[in-house]
């Protein structure tokens, strides 16, 4: 192999590196390099000029390999791999010094510093790129179906999106219904649209779109396969109704003798019979049985609905079905949960009785919910004459979420407006900043405010029932400090609203896993970039939308149902994806197979061929993280572009004016 | 003897003689290695002088298997007179290695070695604090003691070597291979390894499966399924980064291996491999959880050095630290 | 440089390309000023942190080690730090038994956003190095070969 020929490029950035650093000392040094044929500095590297001299040196001096110091590979990586590869060169030839954001910025008053700093980082460069290989990116086919896992307002829109752009969908429930939680909303925030008239006639496009298979009460059990070919498989539990004969009439709820709590769509004020449909406006509109409550199931008695039901869709005996799909793309809407407003004991919810949670109210003041839509006390007769909402109940705080939940403020206000609507009641809200920050919410801010809410900052300290005075006498009393006025307020209510906060579904975690993407701090999925790339995460053709990437409202739940969808309608229309080279790969030949590697990749890209003794790595499921490079024992795994050998040149490279004034000592 | 047939010396430097026993272990086969070779330096079976050696031509030597580590002056005077005496060098065994057994005297400086042989070890009886003196000037002349260096080296790190031939001692088989090779010629590259690119696990027959350590036993303390991978039922087995070629023999007793072939193709540092790897399967995320598992496994340095300590990259413990104070004493080196 | 009034410390930092390396590049455009002493490498994960590289970088004479990562639960892929906190571990106690003090070689977590840590972690751990004073590890062996024509350096 002929001699690697390196040229170095050190920038100035105007001022930006030259203020600090001796790029011209930096460059001269570096012609001193090993390997190195041509080494300059240049005002702007990443202006067309500096990126041309890079294209026109590979050409005349036959570089092998590129350096360029300048700023953050973040930044300009792309540009110059690109330069590289505009001249004939691989990109993957090409290195970079980060001397802006590591050095000269970080070190404005240490020109010695900084500048020996930059020659580290450039030796280190210079001695890790003659290493590098020539990469050739990836590339698998996208089949052309799609799986939404989530059937909320934000995967609904992921569907109907796809869908309408003429590609199929599998959209996966957990539910009996689609529709999520702003099917148990009555009105929705700034403009106060009827919920149901906005949503359901979207999930009635859903549940009859040609190109969506719904598959609710359905939830997905294995994930194999990578981008483009994912194989899924679905469990679609028994509903013991027969979708293809049963209309949907009804006769089998009405009399059914079983009646249960319904804690998911009433939030546990109303009830639902054994057999149930989950809303009026379910899609699809078919009932299940809940097996648990029915007596049926429990004693092998009643079948009251079979004999009912006039089209015979009653099967006791249906058993649940294994549905095996498919899909090029993912996209999970899995939404959030609410907070359990008992851990907070001091608010006194579970044990005041007149202590709601938000959606509990969202279901009181809808019409369709157990009180048809009246504002009363648990009592289910008495109005109440004065309500309290209290915001930020188990968010912003140290001891539950530290997360903003980003949608309280709003329905605080919302809540507000329909107390004041509906039962003419004093309503207080206790706020600790009020966040109303998308369009059209400052002003509705203001239009509560005008009607006559009144607004107390400051963190609700305890919820109470022990009266002090006689006006608080079989009152709730919020006590809290008023940060406004700067002293102590008690505040008797009839009736107390806590704005819980949005969670991370309790099961974020293992679906996480099951699909190869991350949680965060606060538990919700993690993008791949907070700004740049909010709705796909680091598992190619897995993408995130709606409020299991962190809270937010429906607008924003719909906007990121659309930006996912739209991402896969790019892959599939590219009938490729491009994957970065950036993988491992084991040389089979000397792997001893002591399968330490097996067990350690986050995505189970790793198979042990128990034929042949070793392990072998699945390219298209590796994400190139090098964790199994650095574990295995025998150093047969190369992590392609981070090899052993690169980081050992570039450790050695780093390194190179350490020593050299330091003696070794005498002989003691 | 004809003086067509290629020389051959044997040495030993600082080791156990387990060396010289395993060239003596080829049996019947000693005797192709005495048809094969003229040996014209063997101190341990044969009666040589080092003036022998000194009156050879440069190069005289066809092949030298050098075995023991280096931690005197006259283990260096050697290693240097063989290496020009020698046109192939082999460091035969991981004393020559990687520094082996000898090489564990690095944990300390020298002064800790003394000390504790000439004053403090239990048996030591030295009522009149004698200790050995590099000169000493009796009636009949002077007498010198080689010097007792306060870091053992491998012999790569005083001489240039052609080939390693690793174990503790080397497999007959190995010995065997790198015989052949010579008289055939058939020799790889300098600076090689003579022996296998996989590791012991390899040779294992144990069952391997995906790996999670829950703790970590002494070998006493249980019973291991005679089937299963000795690692995956918290036996400390170096097998996994250790090079193949000696057939696993211990993991086939029962017993975790050592590591004593050393670390394979391509690895600068053999601790670090048996480090990472175990390190990697341990059934714990937080640091608490770790340091629980960890502290069943007592001196990891110890096991993961116990034959490259001086081939390793730091060679040694520390005998300064940056303030430059001995260290010796607060050794927390416990021998396992 | 051995000097331990004027001693300035050689740090080698690992960092993952996810968190610590964005924090450092924060660290950067917030202008935040922190000790020249840290040289660093990426890596795409704390994950690929080979034990080997730390020994390397004591070996060629670094007076220092920081590894920085995503913080527990956000490694971008997913669990990579979470093998960084074991091997982090098992080579701590490694090197102790070589000598090495715990302040010399650490492992800390910044998120993309925390500029701050980044900088402030940097310049905590070149105050504690200047206490310690220079490692200059490989004057640990002193040359005592008499018949050395010079120092052999095994690799
Ligand atoms: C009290 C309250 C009032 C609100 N009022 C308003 C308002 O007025 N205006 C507004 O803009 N926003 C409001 N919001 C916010 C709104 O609820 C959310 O923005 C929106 O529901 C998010 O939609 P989503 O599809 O992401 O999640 P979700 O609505 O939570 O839907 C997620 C769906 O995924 C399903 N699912 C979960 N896990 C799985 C799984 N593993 N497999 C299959 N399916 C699964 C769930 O069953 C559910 O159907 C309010 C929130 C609360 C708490
Ligand atoms: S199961 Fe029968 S009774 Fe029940 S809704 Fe369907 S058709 Fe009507
Ligand atoms: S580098 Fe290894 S551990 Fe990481 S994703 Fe790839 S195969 Fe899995
Ligand atoms: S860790 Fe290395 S040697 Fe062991 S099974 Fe995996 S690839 Fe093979
Ligand atoms: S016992 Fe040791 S050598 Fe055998 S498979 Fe297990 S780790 Fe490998
Ligand atoms: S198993 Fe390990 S220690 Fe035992 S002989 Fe083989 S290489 Fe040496
Ligand atoms: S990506 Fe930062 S620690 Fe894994």
């Amino acid at each position: 192999m002929s001699e690697p020929r390196v040229g170095v490029y050190v920038c100035h950035c105007g001022h930006n590196i030259a203020g600090t650093v001796d790029v011209q000392h930096v460059a001269e040094w570096a012609m001193g390099l090993p390997n190195v044929v041509i080494a300059r500095d240049n005002k702007f590297m990443c202006a067309s000029t500096g990126q041309e001299q890079v294209e026109e040196d590979i050409k005349q001096f036959e570089l092998t390999h590129v350096v360029v110091a300048s700023c953050s590979p973040h930044m300009h990586e792309k540009t110059f791999r690109n330069a590289c590869a505009r001249a004939g060169l691989n990109p993957y030839l090409f290195e970079m010094a980060n001397i802006r954001e590591h050095a000269s910025w970080v070190h404005p008053n240490d020109r010695e510093g900084a500048t020996n700093k930059a020659k580290a980082l450039v030796s280190a460069a210079v001695h890790r790129v003659v290493h590098q290989q020539p990469l050739e990116p990836m590339k698998v086919d996208i089949r052309p179906e799609t799986l939404v896992v989530g059937g909320g307002i934000a995967g609904i829109q992921a569907a109907l999106e796809i869908a309408d752009a003429g590609y199929h969908v599998y959209l996966v429930e957990r539910e009996p219904s689609i529709g999520g939680h702003m099917a148990m909303f009555d009105k929705t925030f700034p403009t106060l649209d009827c919920a149901a008239c906005i949503l359901t006639p979207k999930m009635f496009d859903v549940g009859g779109h040609p190109n969506i298979t719904l598959l609710t009460y359905s939830e997905v059990e294995k994930v194999d396969g990578y981008v483009g070919n994912f194989q899924v498989r679905v469990r679609k539990k028994a509903r013991m109704v027969d979708e293809s004969l049963c209309t949907g009439c009804g006769t089998c709820w009405e009399k059914c003798p079983i009646k249960v709590v319904d804690t998911v769509w009433e939030a546990g004020l109303g009830y639902r019979k054994a057999i149930y449909r989950p809303f009026p406006q379910a899609v699809p509109k078919y009932p299940v049985i809940d097996i648990e409550n029915c007596t049926y199931f429990k004693t092998g008695k009643c079948r009251m609905c079979e004999k009912v039901c006039p089209t015979n869709a009653i099967n006791y005996e249906m058993q649940d079905e294994i549905i095996d799909l498919e899909v090029g793309n993912i996209i999970l809407a899995t939404g959030y949960k609410l907070f359990d407003a008992r851990r907070i004991p001091q608010y006194g919810y579970g044990r005041l009785e007149n202590v709601f949670t938000s959606l509990e109210f969202e279901r009181l003041t809808n019409a369709s919910g157990p009180t048809e839509g009246k504002i009363v006390l648990r009592d289910g007769e008495t109005t109440p004459q004065t309500v309290a909402i209290v915001h930020c109940v188990g968010s912003r705080d140290r001891n539950y979420n530290t997360h903003c939940s980003a949608i309280c403020c709003m329905s605080s206000l919302k809540f507000a407006h329909l107390v004041m609507e509906k039962t003419g009641a004093k309503v207080y809200n206790f706020y600790i900043d009020m966040r109303p920050l998308h369009k059209g919410y400052e002003e509705f801010y203001h239009r509560i405010m005008e009607e006559g809410a009144t607004f107390i900052r400051g963190k609700v300290s305890e919820i109470t029932d022990v009266p002090r005075t006689p006006e608080e006498e079989d009152k709730l009393i919020v006590v809290c400090e008023d940060t406004l006025l700067g002293r102590q307020r008690r505040v008797p209510v009839d009736m107390v609203i806590l704005a819980a906060g949005l969670e991370p579904q309790a099961d974020a975690q293992e679906v996480a896993h099951m699909f190869g993407v991350g949680c965060g701090e606060t538990g919700f999925f993690i993008e791949r970039h907070p700004k740049l790339d909010p709705v796909a995460t680091m598992t190619e053709g897995v993408f995130i939308a709606g409020a299991c990437q962190g809270a937010k409202d429906i607008p924003d739940s719909v906007a990121q149902g659309a930006a996912a969808a739209a991402r896969v309608l790019g892959t599939i229309n590219q009938r490729q994806v491009t994957l970065e080279p950036i993988r491992a790969s084991i040389d089979e030949e000397r792997c001893s197979g002591c399968r330490i590697c097996n067990n350690l990749c986050p995505y189970n890209a790793i198979d042990f061929i128990e034929e042949k003794g070793v392990s072998r790595v699945n390219p298209a499921l590796c994400k190139g993280c090098g964790t199994c490079v650095a574990a295995c024992p025998s150093q047969v795994i190369t992590g392609a572009h981070f090899t052993f050998e690169q980081i050992m040149a570039e450790i050695d490279g780093i390194m190179i004016d350490v020593l050299s004034d330091r003696p070794v000592v005498e002989a003691v | 003897m004809s003086n067509q047939k290629p020389k051959l010396a044997l040495y030993w430097a600082s080791s156990c003689g387990g060396c010289e026993i395993a060239v003596l272990g080829l049996h019947e086969k000693i005797l192709d290695v005495a048809a094969a070779f003229e040996i014209v330096f063997w101190p341990c079976v044969m009666d040589f002088k080092y003036a022998d050696v000194e009156a050879m031509e440069d190069g005289e030597i066809d092949v030298c298997f050098f075995n023991g580590a280096i931690r005197n002056d006259e283990n260096a005077h050697l290693a240097h007179l063989l290496r020009q005496k020698s046109k192939v060098l082999v460091a035969f065994g991981s004393c020559a290695y990687g520094g082996s057994m000898p090489g564990l005297a690095n944990f300390y400086t020298r002064d800790d070695v003394l000390r504790w042989v000439y004053f403090d070890s239990p048996s030591t009886d030295n009522p009149d604090g004698v200790v050995p003196q590099k000169r000493v000037d009796v009636p009949e002349g002077e007498l010198r003691l080689p010097g007792f260096w306060d870091t053992v080296r491998t012999l790569a790190q005083v001489v240039p070597v052609d080939y390693f031939l690793p174990g503790c001692p080397p497999e007959v088989s190995s010995i065997e291979a790198a015989v052949n090779a010579i008289v055939s010629g058939e020799l790889p590259p300098p600076g090689s390894v003579i022996g296998v690119d996989v590791t012991v696990c390899d040779e294992c027959p144990r069952e391997k499966h995906e790996k999670k350590i829950k703790r970590f036993y002494r070998p006493q303390e249980i019973i291991p399924d005679p089937n299963i991978c000795l690692l995956e039922q918290g036996l400390f087995c170096a097998g996994i980064a250790t090079r193949a070629g000696c057939g696993a023999k211990c993991p086939q007793v029962g017993f975790g291996c050592r590591g004593c072939y050393g670390p394979n193709e391509g690895v600068l540092d053999h601790g670090a491999r048996i480090l990472s790897g175990i390190a990697s399967v341990l059934d714990a995320d937080t640091e608490e959880e770790v340091e629980a598992i960890l502290d069943t496994l007592p001196d990891p340095a110890g096991y993961f050095y116990r034959f490259h300590l001086p081939g390793s990259l730091l060679r040694r413990r520390g005998r300064t630290n940056g303030k430059r104070q001995p260290v010796g004493e607060a050794a927390v080196h416990e021998p396992a | 440089m051995s000097d331990n009034g004027t001693f300035t410390p050689v740090i080698v930092g690992f960092l993952c390309n996810w968190c610590s390396y964005r924090a450092a590049d924060l660290a950067g455009t917030s202008r935040m000023g922190y000790p020249a002493t840290l040289r660093d490498i990426r890596i795409m994960c704390t994950g690929r942190l080979d034990p080997t590289f730390v020994l390397r970088a004591l070996q060629k004479g670094a007076d220092g080690v920081l590894i920085m990562g995503c913080h527990p639960g956000q490694c971008h892929y997913q669990e990579g730090n979470y093998k960084a906190i074991r091997r982090f571990a098992l080579l701590r106690r490694t090197l102790r038994q070589l000598g090495i003090e715990d302040e010399r070689v650490q492992l800390h977590w910044a998120s993309a956003a925390e500029g701050v840590r980044f900088a402030e972690t940097v310049a905590r751990m070149t105050e504690q190095i200047k206490q310690l004073g220079p490692l200059d590890w490989p004057r640990n062996w002193p040359n005592e070969d008499p018949y050395a024509v010079e120092e052999a350096v095994h690799e």
